[in-house]
């Protein structure tokens, strides 16, 4: 039997609360104030994995592209449980060069299972862990909502459109996933122990391949701030049938 | 030198967005100086996106196709368009666009773009518009490739009619071994989804009580509307999961977004932002959503929604 070898991708993300603004000329993310989470959708990854180290026995590592300021996040990841941890030190500015970092981290790691999430809450590239699966030519599942696996053979769902497919594969295999994966409430947060035995797992900084960019930012814009909201007595609801059909053609 | 788009079909139908990318897909070539070529899987009827500025068609024409399998079609976008040696690729965002587009940015060594909501605003240096921070800002990304693949956030564009005369073209495509097989497939038949959907009405914790959403129902089907809820709501179980909306739910992009009882906590408005208008009734008038909404009642739903229903319905036997 083969055994699960996973790597777990995590993107370090401002938590979900976070004021977006912009500064350089609206050029750079203002990282002021914002406190840096493991990207949510990661976070059932990683859980997953958790329960295929516990139950079906695996080695996991979890991997992050970007500079030092991720580490914290990335020692989070080794509080919840994973094993060891691999920084590739560069800065993370585009999808499909950080899907080539990670994709030079396989293979000369011999994963055979990566779990992803299926978009960054910051970037929402929804790019990375397709792309890595094309680049090592594993099989890939997007969005998906469930992950069983025994021997080489997976059954996996994913979410369509209306609904949801189930599909069987086999490693090696990309997953980027989202609920469903787990449920929520059974998402791991770190306990005192965890953080303590993460100070003495490794994470290891690796170089980066330093492939080109395919894509830059060149500038951000903030959502347009409404014009203010029309405000309709209850008493009146007949005028927001008419204001929905003549003003704003909607009905 | 041409523009592809890829207008993704089901059981045979176009889905609305295989109008929209093309439509788009048009926009775009005429800005680049190209033509557009457009390419269709297993359609009943390839002729109909003349109507939206389709000249030439390819279509290819497969039964072991009536599945999705997105390396597959990654691979056949990627003959089609190395054989129209085209330099931009264009998919909608929907569940099956956003899985085969970074797939084909690999095979064509392209940048990519997913959930784009403008025309490019340069096209040298190829400048494209997309969201970014979970809806709550834009990117302007500059592509660098010279293959670039584009997925269009729905409902962004719209449809623009433009009859062209034009070609149908059969292309045997080569398939390749994909590694996965479809097992089966669950979708709800009938019933408007909130990805397709022009309206969505949404519930919240305001409504105290699962048992509540009789009226919700049929304000939505007076509409012909998804229902939608937030998040505590299906948490509690009240809702099915697939009906959370917001950043950590399913995004909505309507014409018209109904929140009744619904704060508008950031991770709530971050899934709505899309949406053109909003419409918010709320006991509270301090209620957050009223910032972002265009039009608001303080009123209690239990009064508001059943007269609102009433209304509409009038207006709808009006107007029928
Ligand atoms: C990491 C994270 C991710 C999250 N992701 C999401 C997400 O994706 N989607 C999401 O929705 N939430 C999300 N949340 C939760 C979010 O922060 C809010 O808690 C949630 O949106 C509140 O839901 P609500 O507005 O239904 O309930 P409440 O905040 O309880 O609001 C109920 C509203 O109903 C009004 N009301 C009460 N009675 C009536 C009545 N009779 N008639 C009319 N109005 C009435 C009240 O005035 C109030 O404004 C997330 C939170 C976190 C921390
Ligand atoms: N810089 C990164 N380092 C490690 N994993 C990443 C990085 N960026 C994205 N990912 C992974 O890819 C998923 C999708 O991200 P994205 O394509 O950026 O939307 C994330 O949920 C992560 O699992």
């Amino acid at each position: 039997m083969i055994s699960m070898k996973i790597l777990v991708c995590i993107s370090h993300v401002p938590d979900t609360t976070s004021k977006i603004n912009f500064t350089e000329n609206n050029t750079k993310f203002d990282n002021n104030g914002v406190q840096f989470v493991i990207n949510p959708y990661d976070e059932f990854a990683l859980t997953r994995a958790m329960w295929f180290k516990e139950k079906q026995g695996a080695t996991v590592t979890v991997i992050n592209v970007g500079n030092a300021s991720t580490e914290p996040t990335l020692r989070k990841a080794l509080a919840i449980g994973a094993d060891d941890a691999i920084r590739v030190n560069c800065e993370a500015t585009d999808g499909f060069a950080v899907a080539k970092e990670i994709a030079s981290v396989i293979k000369n790691g011999g994963y055979n299972l990566v779990l992803a999430g299926k978009e960054s809450s910051d970037y929402n590239g929804a790019m990375v862990p397709g792309m890595v699966a094309s680049l090592v030519d594993f099989s890939f599942i997007n969005a998906c909502i469930g992950l069983e696996i025994e021997g080489e053979k997976a059954t996996a769902s994913r979410e369509i459109d209306g609904g949801k497919e189930v599909i069987s594969t086999s490693l090696p295999l990309v997953i980027a996933g989202q609920k469903g994966l787990v449920e929520e409430k059974d998402l791991r947060i770190p306990n005192m122990r965890g953080i303590m035995m993460a100070r003495q797992k490794p994470l290891n900084v690796v170089e980066p391949v330093n492939s080109e960019n395919a894509t830059a930012i060149a500038s951000f814009e903030k959502l347009e701030t409404k014009s203010s909201c029309k405000m309709i007595d209850a008493s009146n609801v007949e005028e927001l049938v008419h204001l929905l059909h003549t003003e704003a053609k909607v009905i | 030198m041409s523009v592809l788009v890829f207008a993704e079909s089901s059981e045979g139908k176009f889905k609305k967005s295989a109008f929209e990318v093309t439509s788009y897909g048009k926009k775009v070539s005429e800005l680049l100086g190209t033509n557009m070529v457009v390419l269709t899987i297993n359609s009943n009827e390839p002729s109909l996106l003349h109507k939206y500025g389709a000249q030439k068609i390819i279509t290819v024409t497969n039964s072991n196709l009536t599945v999705f399998n997105a390396k597959i079609v990654s691979n056949i976008i990627k003959q089609v368009a190395e054989k129209e040696s085209a330099t931009t690729i264009i998919v909608d965002s929907g569940a099956n666009g956003l899985y085969v587009a970074p797939l084909i940015a690999v095979e064509l060594k392209a940048g990519y773009a997913s959930n784009v909501t403008a025309l490019p605003s340069s096209t040298s240096p190829f400048i494209i518009k997309r969201k970014s921070f979970s809806s709550k800002a834009f990117a302007n990304c500059e592509i660098s490739t010279d293959v670039k693949v584009v997925s269009l956030a729905k409902n962004s564009f719209g449809v623009f009619e433009n009859e062209v005369v034009g070609s149908v073209e059969e292309f045997s495509a080569t398939i390749v071994e994909s590694g996965i097989t479809s097992v089966s497939i669950e979708q709800t038949k009938g019933k408007v989804t909130i990805a397709d959907a022009d309206i969505v009405v949404s519930g919240g914790r305001g409504l105290k009580s699962g048992e509540n959403w009789g009226m919700i129902e049929e304000l939505a089907s007076v509409l012909g509307a998804a229902t939608a809820c937030s998040k505590p709501v299906s948490d509690l179980g009240w809702r099915p999961h697939s009906e959370h909306v917001g950043q950590t739910g399913k995004p909505v992009a309507s014409n018209l977004y109904i929140a009744i009882g619904i704060s508008g906590a950031i991770q709530h408005l971050a899934g709505v932002n899309s949406s053109k208008v909003k419409v918010v009734i709320n006991t509270d008038p301090e209620a957050p959503f009223f910032k972002a909404a265009d039009y608001g009642i303080v009123g209690d739903a239990f009064e508001v929604v059943p007269k609102l229903i009433e209304k509409l319905k009038e207006f709808k036997s009006n107007n029928a």
